[in-house]
């Protein structure tokens, strides 16, 4: 067993309600989750189930209410500013929105140098590392004076995966990364998140709601539920022999993309769904 | 479509030069130039003293003895007067509007940004500004401080900044949210570079627009004060020299127009180049109404040149719809046309489900919108025929188009709950159209109301009956409408992929409700959508578009098993197939020199 690089014990992330003395909104009731170094782990789960607010956790984006995050043994979990931006030279993250999250009014140059000008290094040593990101994610090198605008959903996200690991990371979250773009371009941009790990050894936490994505990119999943991590394992095993009701929910909605199949598993759905209410007690199972 | 190649859009115009091409902004922006020069060059402009009285000089014309626009009661010249007096007028207005900017835009930033005790304080501070009357304030402070032009411009300036206050404040935090800025603090920034380089970018364009606006009041009301007789009477200003003038009105009318001329014209240009700015800096071309209107009435004159094709419409008993040689385009700002669906032929029939199918920007959508006649303004059909049930949708008005959306084409949307008016009930959304449609009385569309939310799967249909749209989920709102879309017995539905906001498991319960209905109800259905699972699970037929063409149709199954089209092709590949599982993990051999690194 290799030494994980990231290890989350027992999260518990709270938003304060509005209103005095309400009781807070809990997102994530203790979750446990490791990633070794160069390693996927995709954290599925729906709307609501908290797979977002774990990331952002992790980012330094959520508030801490209890448990630990570590990463490589040091804490990161509730840590001042300070020790904060010393930790983003290992942590990174690619946003689901491509068109939001690059900043309009900036060149895609001053886009990419920010996490290395925060770091003090030198503009030169910037610019050959720009030039050298550019190429790593397939983009040429005139995008440089160019606004995010000018570019399509597919190429904005190559951007932002640039950016990402201009700082050379440990460790990028991957929030949805692929869910707002087209097919082909999905496709494409999951090839260029594999081939990049392959090469650098960055670990992933990729965070999806698409089963195919996430059989195809990670190793290891993780299935989130209501704020609880309810079902991990190795992707093979979680995604062909689930073991927790709501994953074998989950599984069965998702529509495969062959008419025949299709009709076999959405039979297949039907009956889960039955033997799932005849043990409850003839309660229909709601998602 | 992402390829590594480079980007093929053009860019839009930078915001300079949209201003060096907008007539409004060269005249405006020119005068303000020129008056902003000539008071600054004064002295190299006129010979004369504006306080050197000449009383031989008195109420001389026009031109006479040198002076360009005469002189004022006291002899005086007024040409010099109104240059130098400019000089205070315009210099008092700047300090206002630079106190407003420098009390507004500092707290403003602070409270938008950081939020806390200091955005309680600040915002009662400024409600407390913006509720006292600003013109008593200035007396009061006149009366304690004496006339002094400076110091009741810098306290104008206070009163100011509220505005500005709330415009930076509510700016900012809207753009706090971005996921940029969260991008910007994951790379390492610093509280105070994330707002130096991301936050002031979007805050400056409104910030320099108000500005504009507030150098207008503040000239104004100096002029105000002055005329009440309140200026500093040792200090030359427009408006000192309108209150010296207005002493002598009936003597010397005249010496009124010089400085309401310039003061009307300076206010004038600066509210018109304000204005100019405003469209400059925002980002997004539109097209006017008057360019649509224009690339409308050609439109309709070619069709006419081209001759309409007359030809008598017969349809299968079958065939729902039909869409003939559909030509879709949008108003561009330049005027011209911008075609984005090319000559398309396409049919759904009674009782079967048409998959179209394609990516962002295949047209796929227009071409629903269309057959609704729905099309985002600037839109329009260019050629072609739109038929149903013995009718040419596209030569209809607005008001026989009411009679059929709704009515016999229903409609479920993309997005649940911005389709569901937040205003009204749950209730008054589904019952309104019945009673249009079916002259239904209210009890009766009431009651079926709520036996088709039971339908379509709602467990407590009369408490969602009685719900606002924000009391119910995302799943339950596209209940509701599919509700909504077959209340009235429609013939087809159009749905634009219905559950692409949902999720996984809500999905599967959507499809499986708009399959059941679609058996019961017998209705065609024409499902836009870009997943190929949901084509797998209820499509019949599939037609594939790309760039605004039909480039493959054949049945769902015979679909899945081949297509020849390139791009059919490089679709149907980029399915992520079940099987392509990835293997599980291997430790790297440099793990733990990256741990140690990591701990070092």
């Amino acid at each position: 067993m290799t030494t994980p690089l990231l290890n989350i014990r027992d999260l518990v992330v709270e938003y304060p309600a509005k209103g005095f003395r309400k009781t807070p909104f809990r997102a994530l009731k203790g979750v446990s989750l490791d990633i070794r170094p160069g390693e996927c782990v995709g954290l599925v789960g729906e709307s609501g189930s908290g797979k977002t607010t774990l990331g952002r956790a992790v980012l330094g984006l959520a508030p801490v209410t209890e448990g630990s995050i570590t990463l490589g043994g040091k804490e990161i979990g509730n840590i001042s500013a300070r020790e904060r931006r010393q930790v983003s030279k290992d942590v990174q993250v690619v946003f689901q929105d491509p068109y939001t999250s690059l900043n309009p009014s900036m060149t895609i140059e001053q886009i990419l140098a920010e996490p290395l000008l925060a770091r003090d290094v030198p503009k030169a040593q910037a610019r050959q590392r720009i030039a050298d990101l550019l190429d790593e994610v397939r983009l040429p090198s005139d995008a440089l004076h160019r606004l995010p605008r000018e570019f399509s959903g597919g190429q904005r996200q190559r951007i932002a995966i640039a950016r990402a690991l201009a700082l050379d990371p440990k460790l990028i979250i991957c929030d949805e990364p692929v869910s707002a773009l087209d097919l082909s371009t999905q496709a494409r941009v999951l090839d260029l998140f594999i081939e990049i790990q392959e090469r650098t050894g960055v670990a992933y936490l990729f965070i999806t709601h698409d089963l195919d994505v996430v059989r195809h990119v990670s190793h290891r999943v993780a299935v989130m539920w209501n704020g609880e991590i309810v079902e991990s394992g190795d992707t093979r095993e979680v995604t062909t022999n689930p073991a927790h009701p709501y994953t074998q929910r989950l599984w069965m909605a998702a529509p495969v993309a062959d008419p025949g199949a299709q009709a076999v598993r959405r039979e297949e759905r039907r009956r889960l769904l039955a033997a799932q209410a005849a043990a409850a007690g003839g309660v229909p199972v709601a998602a | 479509m992402t390829t590594a190649t480079a980007p093929v859009s053009t860019a839009p115009p930078t915001p300079v030069k949209k201003l060096l091409r907008d007539p409004q902004a060269l005249i405006s922006g020119g005068f303000l130039l020129l008056v902003f020069l000539a008071v600054a060059l004064a002295p190299l402009i006129t010979r004369f003293d504006p306080n050197h009285a000449d009383l031989s000089r008195m109420l001389a014309g026009i031109g006479e003895e040198g002076h360009l626009l005469g002189a004022d009661n006291a002899g005086r010249d007024i040409f010099a007067r109104l240059l130098f007096g400019g000089r205070n007028s315009v210099l008092g207005a700047l300090l206002a509007v630079g106190v407003a900017l420098l009390v507004g835009t500092t707290s403003g930033l602070i409270a938008g940004y950081f939020g806390k005790w200091f955005d309680n304080l600040s915002n009662n501070a400024a409600s407390l500004l913006q509720a006292l009357p600003g013109m008593v304030i200035l007396l009061a402070a006149r009366a304690v401080v004496g006339p002094s032009l400076w110091i009741m411009m810098a306290i104008f300036g206070v009163l100011l900044s509220a505005g500005t206050y709330r415009l930076v404040r509510s700016a900012v935090q809207a753009v706090r949210n971005e996921l940029y800025v969260d991008a910007a603090r994951v790379a390492g920034l610093t509280d105070w570079r994330i707002i130096f380089k991301h936050v002031t970018r979007v805050v400056r364009g409104p910030v320099l627009i108000q500005a504009a606006f507030m150098l207008m009041i503040a000239i104004a009301i100096q002029a105000g004060i002055e005329i009440l007789g309140l200026g500093d009477p040792t200090m030359v200003s427009w408006g000192g020299m309108l209150a010296d003038a207005f002493s002598r009105l009936f003597v010397a009318p005249i010496l009124m127009l010089w400085p309401s001329v310039l003061m009307a014209l300076f206010a004038l240009s600066l509210t018109l180049f304000a204005n100019s700015l405003r469209d400059a800096l925002d980002g997004t071309q539109r097209t006017s109404p008057a360019t649509i209107r224009n690339v409308f009435k050609k439109v309709e004159a070619d069709k006419a040149t081209t001759g309409v094709r007359e030809s008598a419409i017969e349809m299968d008993a079958d065939e729902l719809l039909r869409i003939e040689e559909l030509r879709i385009g949008y108003a561009m700002p330049d005027g011209s046309i911008k075609q984005i669906v090319h000559g398309i032929n396409l049919d759904v029939r009674r009782g079967e489900v048409l998959g179209l199918i394609g990516e962002s920007g295949s047209g796929k959508t227009q071409t629903a919108f269309a057959v609704m006649n729905l099309l985002s303004e600037g839109g329009t059909i260019l050629g072609g025929r739109v038929l149903w049930q013995g009718r040419d949708l596209a030569t209809l008005t607005e008001r026989e188009f009411a009679d059929v959306r709704g009515k016999q084409i229903a409609y479920i949307p993309q997005e649940p709950m911005s389709n569901l008016d937040p205003s009204f009930t749950v209730g008054q959304q589904l019952v309104e159209p019945m009673r249009r449609h079916l002259g239904l009385s209210k009890a009766e569309a009431t009651a079926k109301a709520i036996a088709l939310l039971d339908r379509v799967g709602i467990h407590n249909p009369e408490r969602v009956f009685m719900a606002y749209p924000h009391e119910v989920s995302g799943g339950m709102a596209q209940r509701v409408l599919i509700a909504g879309a077959v209340s009235c017995d429609p013939d087809l539905i159009i749905a634009d992929e219905p559950t692409t906001a949902l999720d996984v498991t809500v999905q599967a319960e959507i499809l499986d409700l708009l399959r059941s209905l679609q058996a019961e109800l017998g209705v065609g259905v024409l499902m836009v959508t870009h997943n190929f699972g949901i084509v797998a699970d209820i499509c019949d037929r599939v037609v594939v578009m790309q760039e605004g063409e039909i480039v493959e149709r054949g049945e769902t199954t015979a679909m899945f098993a081949s297509h020849d089209h390139p791009y059919t092709r490089q679709l149907f590949g980029a399915i992520l197939s079940p099987d392509q599982v990835r293997d599980a993990y291997a430790a790297p051999d440099a793990d733990d020199d990256r741990i140690k690194e990591l701990t070092s």
